[in-house]
């Protein structure tokens, strides 16, 4: 079998990240895929502090930090200096997390999707404010415990869409993405790498403190949240939608709450109520890919 | 070439002149033929800058602190609520050492709405790290962007030209238009060696412990405090060239004055009119007009008030609980130099104007008292 993952390491060891990390796990991907000739863009996220304390830098290529608001425009701020001294082939990625991405990023994001500026802009979801200490965002999922949506009152309202948000401003790409599945993963970074203008990559991210969950099962959940349908793999190019991995038989989301502390507390009609939302998500997302075939 | 240019378009001119490289940029009243005409500029090809059309102020400044980091010369302008809404990036642009230049066009804060000429909004950002030039003429207004780009990359901070709303801004005045290469040859083309670069991986602003943070701080502090010597140098080298010059402060009949007149901005010139009438009198007034704010010119203030007896400063603004800003950083200068009567008044405020009369009215009272404990209102409505 050919290897379609580049050997080269381009992050190296020594960051800051917990045991377990998704987000590490998918920027050594990232980078891998992208190469050295990318600029990295870092709002106020976990991995403001993963990539290491001044004067140290994990990453091996050039980063930015920023406000946690200001990613998408500080990476369309660089790409246009970069253009303006006659540099257009290093590639600007935005990284930022579910809270700079969905809540208080959102504004610059859609400025810079609607002007269609040339950058990559990931979200890495660890579903949660996981950085200062696992409060809710607006990409928690119905009925996770946070430490602001308390047990007794776990999140009553479902995820926030945000590729159906990304999708409406008719970017030229959006994929999702998770490190349970390197091949796809890669594939699509490096084809997010050959397409001008906004692309959009959405990455399930397992946060094992802040999910309550073993550090050794980050790829385990991942690959279920695939299969269970919980974190479909799909891409959205030219808004034609593809979905990438269809399982045969879908796994039973149980396996996939079962494995996290955050939904310890479920009862079988919240279960049954996010079985309810994955199914009719899913349709949605076949129904969507046969219009686009049609 | 001399033209008829309002302070905005004048602003625009300043920024294409100095070759901007990214412009980005969010409308606000009264600023909005700034961003109007550097557009017009930017599709008639006189200005080959990307100009990226964003969504908030917010992004503007952060469009223009990534173009800085990748070793681009960046330009934004804005006002008022804009430049609150940018505070944070503010700070950020300063702390970075980006020698991004903005022009701010003086505006109230809001409730109630009002866009007319007012100091607090750029005064309420005196502490991010921004130099602050406030400008009198619109040709101020242009030659004071291109001298704050060569001081700004000199010294790797970040300026911010202010000119009052509507009496500059919306207000054509003859105003001599650089020739291009004449201005290249007083501002290079910005190339600095550390920027982001694939070529040269680094990270800028991450994690900065106690350890490290203090030392950063007091270096920006240095460069401020260097800063004045540099916009010296730099205005002789413009003076040069264009046989213009503004001075870190502006002394007018300052030597044997008893009384001066402490301004910025445009009430500087109906101070100026009004001290040429009292010295047609005979009568011994001076002013001092001060035109850096930050870094604060405190050699300069005590030069030009060693010899006064009493001191009028007029504010624009108000610090709530304080006094008017220019008042107590005036104070400040004198502080263990000389004890001298200041005068501050509060005037203006919301573009509410102010005109020879009120100057004369202010200089009476200072004329009359020998102390005053707190500000004075000036013209408050019973």
């Amino acid at each position: 079998m050919r290897l379609t993952i580049p050997e080269e390491e381009v992050l190296s060891s020594g960051h800051l990240a917990c045991p377990g990390c998704g987000a590490t796990l998918a920027m050594r991907l990232a980078l891998k895929a992208l190469g050295r000739d990318t600029i990295v863009v870092i709002p106020a996220c976990c991995w403001s502090t993963i990539d290491g304390v001044f004067p140290n830098s994990a990453l091996g290529v050039p980063v930015m930090h920023i406000a946690f608001e200001a990613a998408a425009i500080a990476a369309s701020g660089i790409k246009a200096g970069l253009i303006a001294k006659g540099n257009t082939h290093t590639q600007v990625m935005a990284w930022a997390g579910d809270g700079g991405t969905f809540d208080i990023g959102i504004q610059a994001l859609s400025g810079a999707a609607e002007r269609n500026d040339d950058i990559i802009y990931v979200c890495y979801d660890n579903e949660a404010y996981q950085n200062t200490g696992i409060q809710r965002s607006s990409a928690t999922p119905y009925g996770a415990w946070t430490t602001t949506t308390p047990r007794k009152h776990p999140k009553q309202e479902p995820k926030k869409n945000i590729v159906d948000i990304m999708s409406a401003h008719r970017i030229p790409y959006i994929a999702t993405a998770t490190i349970a599945y390197p091949e796809d993963f890669v594939r699509k970074f490096k084809k997010a790498r050959e397409i001008k203008g906004t692309r959009f990559i959405h990455i399930f991210s397992p946060c094992p403190p802040g999910w309550k969950m073993k550090e050794q099962d980050t790829v385990k959940v991942s690959r279920i949240a695939v299969k269970s349908c919980v974190f479909p793999l799909f891409e959205i190019e030219d808004g034609k939608l593809k979905i990438n991995i269809k399982p045969s038989r879908r796994q039973d989301v149980r396996d996939y709450l079962k494995l996290q502390g955050r939904f310890s507390h479920l009862k079988e009609e919240d279960i049954k109520r996010i079985q309810k939302e994955i199914d009719k998500n899913w349709q949605n997302l076949l129904k969507r890919e046969e219009a686009h075939e049609g | 070439m001399k033209k008829l240019l309002i302070g905005n378009h004048a602003v625009s001119y300043g920024a294409m002149l100095s070759r901007a490289e990214v412009i980005a940029a969010y409308p606000i009243t009264p600023q909005t033929q700034v961003v109007e005409e550097l557009a017009e500029l930017c599709a008639s090809g006189k200005l080959k800058a990307q100009f990226i059309k964003v969504e908030s102020e917010h992004s503007a400044m952060s469009a223009c602190i990534g173009a800085a980091q990748a070793g681009a010369r960046a330009f934004t302008a804005t006002s008022s609520q804009g430049l609150a809404l940018m505070h944070e990036v503010l700070h950020w642009a300063a702390n970075a050492r980006l020698p991004i230049v903005m022009a701010n066009i003086n505006r109230a804060m809001a409730p109630g709405w009002n866009i007319w000429a007012d100091h607090i909004d750029s005064l309420a950002q005196r502490d991010t790290g921004w130099m602050q030039f406030y400008a009198e003429t619109n040709q101020e207004v242009l030659d004071t962007i291109i001298i704050a780009y060569k001081v700004c990359e000199r010294v790797l901070l970040p300026a911010m030209i202010n000119l009052d709303a509507f009496f500059l801004s919306h207000t054509a005045q003859s105003v001599e238009i650089p020739e291009q290469d004449m201005v290249d040859e007083f501002l290079p083309p910005y190339n600095p060696e550390i920027k982001l670069d694939p070529d040269d991986p680094r990270a800028f602003g991450g994690l900065l412990p106690p350890k490290y943070y203090m030392e950063m701080r007091c270096k920006l502090h240095s460069a401020h405090r260097n800063a004045l010597k540099i916009i010296e140098e730099e205005e002789k080298n413009f003076f040069k060239i264009f046989k213009r010059k503004y001075g870190l402060v502006d002394e007018f009949y300052t030597k044997d004055a008893q009384i001066i007149i402490v301004t910025s901005s445009t009430i500087t010139s109906t101070a100026r009119e009004f001290v040429m009438r009292e010295r047609k009198k005979g009568r011994k007034l001076g002013l001092l007009k001060v035109r850096v704010f930050r870094p604060f010119p405190f050699e300069k203030i005590r030069g030009a008030l060693k010899n006064c007896e009493k001191l009028v400063v007029i504010d624009r603004n108000i610090s709530y609980g304080n006094a008017g800003i220019f008042a107590t950083e005036i104070k400040s200068a004198l502080y263990g130099f000389r004890n001298v009567p200041v005068f501050g008044f509060v005037a203006g405020l919301g573009g509410r104007d102010v005109q020879l009369e009120d100057i004369e009215g202010m200089v009476d009272f200072a004329r009359k008292k020998n102390f005053s404990k707190d500000e004075i209102w000036w013209g408050l409505k019973k």
